[in-house]
């Protein structure tokens, strides 16, 4: 009975989130590191190397289109793995949890504190991509400001399912799965190196069921000035994602945790 | 002396009423009753799977009661457990302390999740430190620390928000003996200055030496209560003579003997409440060695419990 009642968004949440945030500023060197390196590789390497060949893409410089779109992807990877193999550290093996759990927090606190946690960290590789784009020219002007709170609910929306995920693991390995059955089919397929348009009509309407679809079209649109046509619906699939997937996370994780 | 502190002093801090816990087909708690009253220290003794730390999870809120009653500070813990952890300390089973922060930065941490913080709470952990004998490693990690001295960082944590309850699951498991004595001299202060402790055990001389009342559980069932002394005068003799020796010799003796017996391997227990004539025959035996000493509570655990080993 306790397990199907909805749950309750409150402050402390923000106790969790603190927490993990303290733990992120003794690992901040490593930490920017991460946020910057990797996808300064990507941009780099594909953006000058392929770009070299395929010149514009969508009308737009192809290191335009790729940076612009490996913001959407570098908050879905980055909230992705906080969401698996931080979570699932704390939940099981450090029993960090149980720790908090005999305070006057609550699973619900829990799981909404790691998804606002997932979701600044994804906000963290969002602004450091922001950097380099504009570093490297491929920002159109100071509305690129605004993916950076899109970059966030892209985090949470992908935090939700990655906690989904770490409330059903036994073990790390299980995460391999989602990551090669959900989160590189969406790397490749959403529109991060290519529109999505070119994709084969059956194939582009399953696409578009993805969430990764709509946050590379907004990331686009605000970062490299591309047409946006529907940002709400976007939007609001974003938050449909993140709210449903947060909604199932608290029900598992307090399945798991409370017996 | 207020008048409200005495009113209260006979209210009890916890009670439970037919609390049951049912997992499956499997019940973990069957319809147990107890009361806690303030000031004491209550304990549950059982072996492995006996039902205390279930018992103390639905206590906490940590685990949905299945059926019954349970009250802590007068409030049903299905409704008010966050209330009810606010003004609680709790000490689990293994130590869960951050491997990521410093024993201070555990102890403040820990606070935040109170909503806790600020130069009072500064102040309080250099006591807590000092309470438990860590203000010397307060920069260190959690992994750097002894088992005994993680151990006294989780109580420390525990006494964060001035509890009136601590609750400690197993406190001593897996501790070498000094380390042990420490947590005991620090549990009895905490009850000298009027905190309720509730705590589960499997060690007796734990169990003698802290509860003021206990009871003793199995099967999810409550088999006795008392004190320690009301337990070992209720439901033993006074007196043990454990003998040791050939099979045969043992059961001529016990014929004779008269005492209650119990045998494991080749040591023969006898229960009497006059052990000199026992003690007479023996002496003239040399055969067999005995050691003749009074009941104490793990005669009580094994009479009840039985002596089948548990996992």
């Amino acid at each position: 009975m306790n397990t199907l009642r909805l749950p309750r968004i409150r402050p402390g949440a923000l106790y969790v989130w603190r927490r993990n945030i303290l733990v992120w500023r003794k690992l901040l060197i490593p930490a920017m590191l991460m946020n910057f390196g990797e996808p300064l590789l990507y941009l780099l390497g594909l953006g000058f190397g392929l770009g070299h060949f395929v010149g514009d893409m969508a009308g737009m410089p192809y290191l335009a289109f790729l940076a612009s779109g490996i913001i959407a992807s570098s908050a879905m990877t980055t909230a992705s793995f906080e969401g698996m193999y931080s979570v699932f550290t704390r939940m099981v093996p450090q029993k960090t949890y149980e720790a908090i759990l005999a305070t006057p927090l609550d699973v619900d606190d829990i799981v909404a504190g790691e998804m606002l946690w997932c979701a600044t960290k994804a906000l963290f590789s969002g602004i450091a991509i922001l950097v380099v784009a504009a570093v490297l020219g491929v920002a159109q002007g100071w509305q690129a400001l605004w993916v950076v709170p899109v970059v966030f609910l892209v985090g949470l929306c992908f935090a939700g399912p990655a906690m989904i995920m770490s409330s059903l693991a036994t073990t790390y390995d299980f995460f391999s799965y989602y990551f090669v059955l959900v989160v590189t089919p969406m790397f490749i397929l959403c529109g991060v190196f290519y529109p999505v348009e070119t994709l084969p009509e059956a194939v582009r309407g399953a696409v578009y069921l993805l969430p990764l679809t709509h946050a590379v079209h907004l990331t686009r649109g605000l970062v490299a000035g591309a047409e946006l046509t529907q940002p709400v619906l976007h939007l609001a699939v974003l938050a449909g994602y993140a709210l449903v997937s947060y909604v199932i996370a608290a029900m598992l994780v307090r399945r798991k945790l409370m017996v | 002396m207020q008048p409200a502190a005495i009113q209260q002093a006979d209210t009890p801090i916890v009670t439970a009423r037919k609390l049951t816990k049912q997992f499956g087909s499997y019940r973990a708690v069957d319809g147990i009753d107890f009361d806690i009253a303030p000031g004491k220290c209550f304990g549950f003794l059982g072996p492995n799977g006996a039902g205390k730390t279930t018992t103390l999870r639905m206590a906490m809120g940590l685990t949905p009661v299945s059926s019954g009653e349970l009250t802590i500070f007068g409030l049903a813990v299905q409704r008010h457990a966050a209330e009810i952890r606010a003004r609680t300390g709790i000490i689990p089973q293994a130590d869960n302390l951050d491997p990521d922060f410093s024993v201070e930065e555990n102890l403040a941490v820990y606070a935040s999740f109170f909503g806790l913080g600020g130069p009072e709470i500064d102040a309080r952990i250099d006591t807590l430190l000092d309470f438990v004998a860590l203000g010397e490693r307060r920069k260190a990690k959690p992994d750097a620390l002894s088992g005994g001295m993680q151990r006294r960082l989780t109580i420390a944590r525990a006494l964060i928000n001035e509890p009136e309850l601590v609750v400690l699951d197993e406190p001593t498991t897996g501790l070498d003996p000094q380390a042990r004595h420490v947590i005991w001299g620090r549990l009895t202060e905490l009850k000298s200055r009027g905190k309720t402790l509730l705590l589960t055990t499997h060690y007796m001389e734990e169990a003698e030496r802290l509860c003021d009342e206990l009871v003793i559980m199995d099967h999810g069932r409550i088999l006795a209560q008392g004190s320690p002394r009301d337990l070992i005068e209720q439901h033993v003799e006074t007196d043990v003579i454990e003998v040791r020796g050939e099979g045969d010799t043992l059961r001529e003796l016990a014929r004779q003997s008269g005492c209650r017996l119990e045998q494991m391997g080749n040591s023969l227990y006898c229960y009497t409440q006059n052990p000199a004539p026992l003690i007479e025959q023996l002496k003239d035996r040399h055969a067999l060695r005995f050691v003749h000493r009074p009941a104490g509570l793990e005669d009580v655990f094994l009479r009840l419990t039985g002596r089948e080993l548990r996992d």
